[in-house]
C-alpha cells in the first residue's frame, strides 16, 4: 500500500474494494486510536439524544447509574461489607471474559479478510459439548474433567465454523450466508436438544427446558466472589491468555503470515505460493474455536446448565464481538479495551442493576443496542473517517509546502 | 420477438416436410423432447413428491414398500438425468426421491391416528400461506436491493421496523392502511441508512447491515418500552381485511370445492398482495429497461455507467423498495397476523428471506417457491404439537430452511450464484 492516501489530484485513488483485510487496516491507518475513541463517543452522544428527546430524561444522570451498575467505579473506592460495587465488576469482567474471545472469533476471521457473522452458532455449540461433557464423566479429577470439557468445545466450535470454511475454499460459497444459515441451525437444533422431551433435556426439570447441572468436578474454581453468587471465574485469565495467542499467531507465525497475506490480496497470496484454501479454512476454524470456548466458559463458569434463554438470547453476545472487533481494529488490544467497553455497558444495563427510578432498564438495554449499531454503523464507513482525515490533511499541507521554499 | 416466432412457426410447419418420409419422425420429437434430462428429472421430482403423497392422508398407505418403490424411482430418473447432463435438476430429482422414501419410511411406521391430527391439508395450505407471506415480501425486496448489487444483510431489521411502525402508525390513526404507510416508510428510511453508507461511503455492506440489524433492535426495542411498556400494543388495533373467496366451494367436483373453500377463504388481502408482486417483480426485472438497468448495475456496474446508466441512483431506489418490501412484510407481521408487537418479534424471518432468496437463486418465482417451502415447514411445525409424542421435533423442524440454504450455497444440488457485482462499492470515474 502507498504511503499517501487517497485523494491527491491526476492521482487514480486505489479501487476499493481491496481484500476486507485490506480495508481494515486502512481504517487503521485512518486515525490510529482516535477514530474509535470519536466514534464511541459520537454513539453515546447519540444514545444520550434518545435519551434526552424521547424519553425526557437526563442522559448524564442515566450514563452515570449505567457506569455505577457496571461496577468499573469499584476501583479506587472505598467498600465495606456487602460491597455491590465489586459484585459489579465481577459480573462485567464475566461479560468481559465472553465479549474478549467472542470478539477474537470474528477478528481472526477479518483478518484473513472472511466476516465470520457465525460466532452465535460456533458459541452455542460450545456450550452444548460443554455441557453434555460436563454432565456425564462425573468422577473424573476438575482439572481433567475442565480441560476435557473446554477442549472439546473449542474443537467442536472450530469444527461448526470449519464447516463454512472448507464450503468456502472448495465451492467460494459466501462465508457470511453459510455461517448465518449455520447459526440458526445451532440454535434450533439446541433448543431441541434441551427441549420438552429432547435428549438432553433434564427429566427433572418437568416440561422446563433445560439440562441437568453440570458435575461439580466440571465447574471451574471461582478466584473472586463466591461462587453461589456468581463470582468471577478462572476463565478471565483463559481470555487474556488467548489475547496473547491471538497476538503472537497472528503477528508471530507462518500461519498467522498466510492468513494476513491471504486477508490482504488473495489472489496476490495465491501467487506466492501460499494455499488460499487452506487459509480460508484454518481462519474459519480458528475463529470458531475462539468462539466455541467463550461459550464453554460460561457453562463451566458461571452457568452450570444450558436452558433455552441461554440458547437463544444470551448466545447473542457473539454478535456483540462483531462490535467488539470492528471497534478494536481487530488488535489484541483494541479488542482488549472494546470488549471491557461492551462487558460494562452489558452489565450496567441488565436488570439487575439499574435503578428503575432513574432510567428503566428495559429501556437502557435498547440503548446498549442502539449504541452498539451506531458504532458498528460508524466504525464500518471508512470512507467517511478518511475523508475527515483528508480534509485535515488538505488544510495542514500548505503550511507543509511553504516551508521548504 | 414476433418476427422470431414467425419464423420459428414457419421452421416447425417446414419441418415434417423435410422428414416427410418417415412418418413416425414427429413421433419421435415428442419422445426425445420427454427424454431430455430435464423431463424425466421432472417426472423424477413429481415421482418423489408422489412417494410422500401415496403414504399421507388421505391416501394413507401403509406398506412401506410402496413409498420405496416410487422413491427410488424418482431418484434413478434423477440419476439417469444427471448422466445426460442434467446436473442441477438431476441432483434435484434424486433429492426429492431420496426425501420421499425417508418420509414414506417415516411416515408409514408412525401411527395412522396421529397422522390424520397432523395433516389436515386445508389447515396447512391456509397457514402456509399466511407464514409465506412475510418471508415473500422480504425475499423480494432482498432480490432487488442484491440484483442492483448491494447485500442486504438488514432485512431483518427492516422487517422490525415495519412491525413496530406499522403497530404504531395504525394505534395513532385508527387506520390500517395508514400504519402499513407509515410501516413501509420506516422501513424506507432505515434502507435509506444502509443505501447511504454503502453506496456513497462505500462501506462493506455486510457490516453496515449488520449495523441496520442491532439499530432496529435498539430503535423498536426502545420506542417498545417507551411508549407501550408492560401494558403491551393495545388489544383493538385496526386489523388487515381479508378476502372473501367463498364463491370457490362452488368449484365443480364438490370436495375439491370445500378443500379450496376451506384453505383460502379466509386468505388475507397482503397474501394476494405478495403474489401479485411476484408476477410483477418478474415482469419489472427480466422484461423492462429498467429491470435490465438495475440487473446491470449488479453485474457489472462499470458498463453500466458507461452506457449512462446513473449507477447510483438505481441502487438508491433499489435498496430503499427492498427495505419498503421488508418493511412491508412486517407489519403483516404485526398487524395482519399477530395484532401486536413484541420486542424482536420477526426472531430470524429476516434470515429466512434472505435464504429464500439465496435458495431462489435470485429470482421472483425461484422465491415464491422457496418461501413455499419454507412456509410450508413453518405450518407443519406447530402441527406436529398437535401429537405429544412429536412435539419436540416441531422445533428441529425450525431448523430445515437454513440446512436447505446451506446445501443450496454448498452446490450440492445446483449453486445458487448472485450477482457478479453484488456486495462490492462501486466508485464513480
Amino acid at each position: 500500500m502507498s504511503e499517501r492516501l487517497p485523494p491527491t489530484e491526476g492521482r487514480p485513488e486505489p479501487e476499493l474494494p481491496l481484500g476486507l483485510a485490506a480495508r481494515l487496516e486502512l481504517w487503521q491507518r485512518a486515525g490510529g486510536v482516535v477514530t474509535p475513541l470519536l466514534t464511541t463517543i459520537f454513539a453515546f452522544f447519540m444514545g444520550g439524544l434518545v435519551v434526552l428527546v424521547i424519553s425526557g430524561k437526563n442522559p448524564l444522570n442515566t450514563y452515570r447509574e449505567i457506569f455505577t451498575g457496571s461496577g468499573i467505579n469499584w476501583f479506587g473506592s472505598y467498600c465495606s461489607y456487602p460491597c455491590t460495587s465489586s459484585g459489579n465488576l465481577q459480573q462485567t469482567l464475566i461479560q468481559f471474559t465472553a465479549l474478549v474471545l467472542t470478539g477474537l472469533a470474528v477478528a481472526f476471521a477479518f483478518r484473513c479478510g472472511l466476516f465470520n457473522i457465525g460466532g452465535q452458532g460456533q458459541y452455542i455449540v460450545g456450550t452444548v459439548v460443554a455441557v453434555q461433557i460436563g454432565v456425564s464423566f462425573s468422577s473424573l479429577p476438575t482439572a481433567v474433567h475442565v480441560l476435557l470439557a473446554a477442549a472439546a468445545a473449542t474443537l467442536a466450535g472450530a469444527l461448526w465454523a470449519g464447516i463454512a470454511g472448507i464450503l468456502k475454499a472448495t465451492v467460494g460459497a459466501h462465508e457470511v450466508i453459510s455461517t448465518i444459515m449455520l447459526n440458526w441451525i445451532a440454535l434450533w437444533v439446541a433448543s431441541y436438544l434441551i427441549g420438552f422431551g429432547g435428549p438432553m433435556q433434564d427429566p427433572a426439570a418437568g416440561p422446563v427446558p433445560v439440562t441437568k447441572e453440570i458435575a461439580s468436578s466440571a465447574k471451574l474454581p471461582v478466584v473472586w466472589g463466591s461462587q453461589l453468587l456468581q463470582g468471577l471465574h478462572v476463565g478471565l485469565f483463559v481470555a487474556l491468555a488467548a489475547l496473547v495467542v491471538y497476538w503472537i499467531v497472528l503477528g508471530r507465525t507462518t500461519l498467522g503470515y498466510e492468513v494476513r497475506a491471504v486477508g490482504f490480496n488473495a489472489e496476490a497470496a495465491r501467487y506466492g505460493g501460499i494455499s488460499v484454501s487452506r487459509s480460508y479454512f484454518l481462519a474459519m476454524a480458528i475463529s470458531g474455536a475462539f468462539a466455541g470456548l467463550a461459550g464453554s466458559l460460561d457453562i463451566l463458569g458461571w452457568q452450570y446448565r444450558l436452558d433455552l434463554t441461554s440458547v437463544q438470547t444470551y448466545s447473542q453476545i457473539a454478535f456483540i464481538g462483531i462490535a467488539v472487533a470492528l471497534l478494536g481494529r481487530n488488535t489484541a488490544v483494541g479488542v482488549f479495551f472494546a470488549a471491557l467497553l461492551f462487558g460494562a455497558l452489558k452489565t450496567g444495563t441488565s436488570t439487575r442493576n439499574l435503578d428503575p427510578t432513574v432510567f428503566k432498564p428495559e429501556l437502557a438495554n435498547n440503548l446498549t443496542q442502539l449504541i452498539q449499531g451506531l458504532v458498528v454503523l460508524f466504525v464500518g464507513a471508512d470512507v467517511l473517517i478518511l475523508s475527515l482525515w483528508n480534509v485535515r490533511r488538505k488544510l495542514r499541507l500548505p503550511q507543509r509546502k511553504r516551508s521548504p521554499a | 420477438m414476433e418476427r422470431a416466432s414467425k419464423a420459428q412457426a414457419a421452421a416447425a410447419q417446414e419441418e415434417p416436410r423435410l422428414t416427410a418420409p418417415t412418418a413416425t419422425a414427429p413421433g419421435r420429437l415428442a419422445s426425445s423432447r420427454l427424454l431430455t434430462p430435464g423431463g424425466v428429472a421432472t417426472l423424477g421430482i413429481a415421482l418423489g413428491a408422489v412417494a410422500l403423497w401415496l403414504v399421507l392422508p388421505p391416501v394413507t398407505s401403509r406398506t412401506i414398500a410402496v413409498p420405496l418403490v416410487v422413491g427410488a424411482a424418482g431418484a434413478a430418473a434423477g440419476g439417469w438425468a444427471i448422466r445426460r447432463g442434467g446436473r442441477r435438476i438431476g441432483w434435484g430429482a434424486v433429492a426429492s426421491g431420496l426425501i420421499g422414501m425417508l418420509g414414506g419410511v417415516f411416515v408409514t411406521r408412525a401411527s395412522a391416528a396421529h397422522l390424520s391430527d397432523v395433516i389436515t391439508w386445508s389447515t396447512l395450505v391456509s397457514l402456509t400461506l399466511v407464514y409465506m407471506t412475510p418471508l415473500l415480501f422480504a425475499a423480494l425486496g432482498g432480490m432487488f436491493s442484491e440484483r442492483s448489487g448491494v447485500v442486504n444483510i438488514g432485512l431483518e431489521g427492516m422487517m422490525l421496523m415495519g412491525a413496530f411502525f406499522g403497530v404504531w402508525g395504525a394505534d395513532r390513526t385508527n387506520s390500517w392502511v395508514l400504519g402499513v404507510v407509515v410501516g413501509v416508510l420506516s422501513g424506507a428510511l432505515l434502507a435509506l441508512v444502509h443505501a447511504y453508507f454503502s453506496i456513497h461511503l462505500r462501506s462493506d455492506q455486510i457490516v453496515s447491515g449488520t449495523a441496520i440489524n442491532f439499530l432496529a433492535l435498539g430503535i423498536t426495542g426502545y420506542l417498545y418500552n417507551d411508549i407501550y411498556g408492560e401494558k403491551g400494543t393495545p388489544g383493538d388495533l385496526p386489523a388487515m381485511p381479508n378476502v372473501n373467496l367463498d364463491f370457490l366451494a362452488a368449484v365443480p367436483p364438490r370436495t375439491l370445492g370445500h378443500f379450496l373453500q376451506d384453505s383460502l377463504s379466509g386468505i388475507s388481502l397482503m397474501t394476494l398482495l405478495a403474489l401479485a408482486l411476484v408476477v410483477l417483480s418478474w415482469i419489472v426485472l427480466f422484461k423492462t429497461a429498467i429491470g435490465l438497468r438495475i440487473r446491470a448495475c449488479g453485474e457489472h456496474p462499470r458498463a453500466a455507467d458507461t452506457v449512462g446508466i446513473n449507477v447510483y441512483a438505481i441502487r438508491y431506489a433499489a435498496v430503499t423498495l427492498s427495505g419498503m418490501l421488508a418493511a412491508l412484510g412486517g407489519v403483516f407481521l404485526s398487524i395482519g397476523f399477530s395484532h401486536s408487537f413484541t420486542e424482536n418479534m420477526t426472531a430470524g424471518r429476516g434470515f429466512i428471506a434472505l435464504a429464500a432468496m439465496i435458495f431462489g437463486n435470485w429470482r421472483p418465482f425461484g422465491a415464491l417457491w422457496a418461501t413455499l417451502l419454507f412456509g410450508f415447514s413453518s405450518a407443519l411445525s406447530p402441527q406436529l404439537e398437535n401429537v405429544d409424542a412429536w412435539a419436540n421435533y416441531s422445533t428441529l423442524f425450525a431448523a430445515l430452511p437454513y440446512l436447505l440454504t446451506l446445501i443450496a450455497v454448498a452446490g450440492v444440488i445446483g449453486r445458487s450464484i448472485p450477482p457478479a457485482a453484488d456486495g462490492r462499492p462501486y466508485r464513480k470515474q
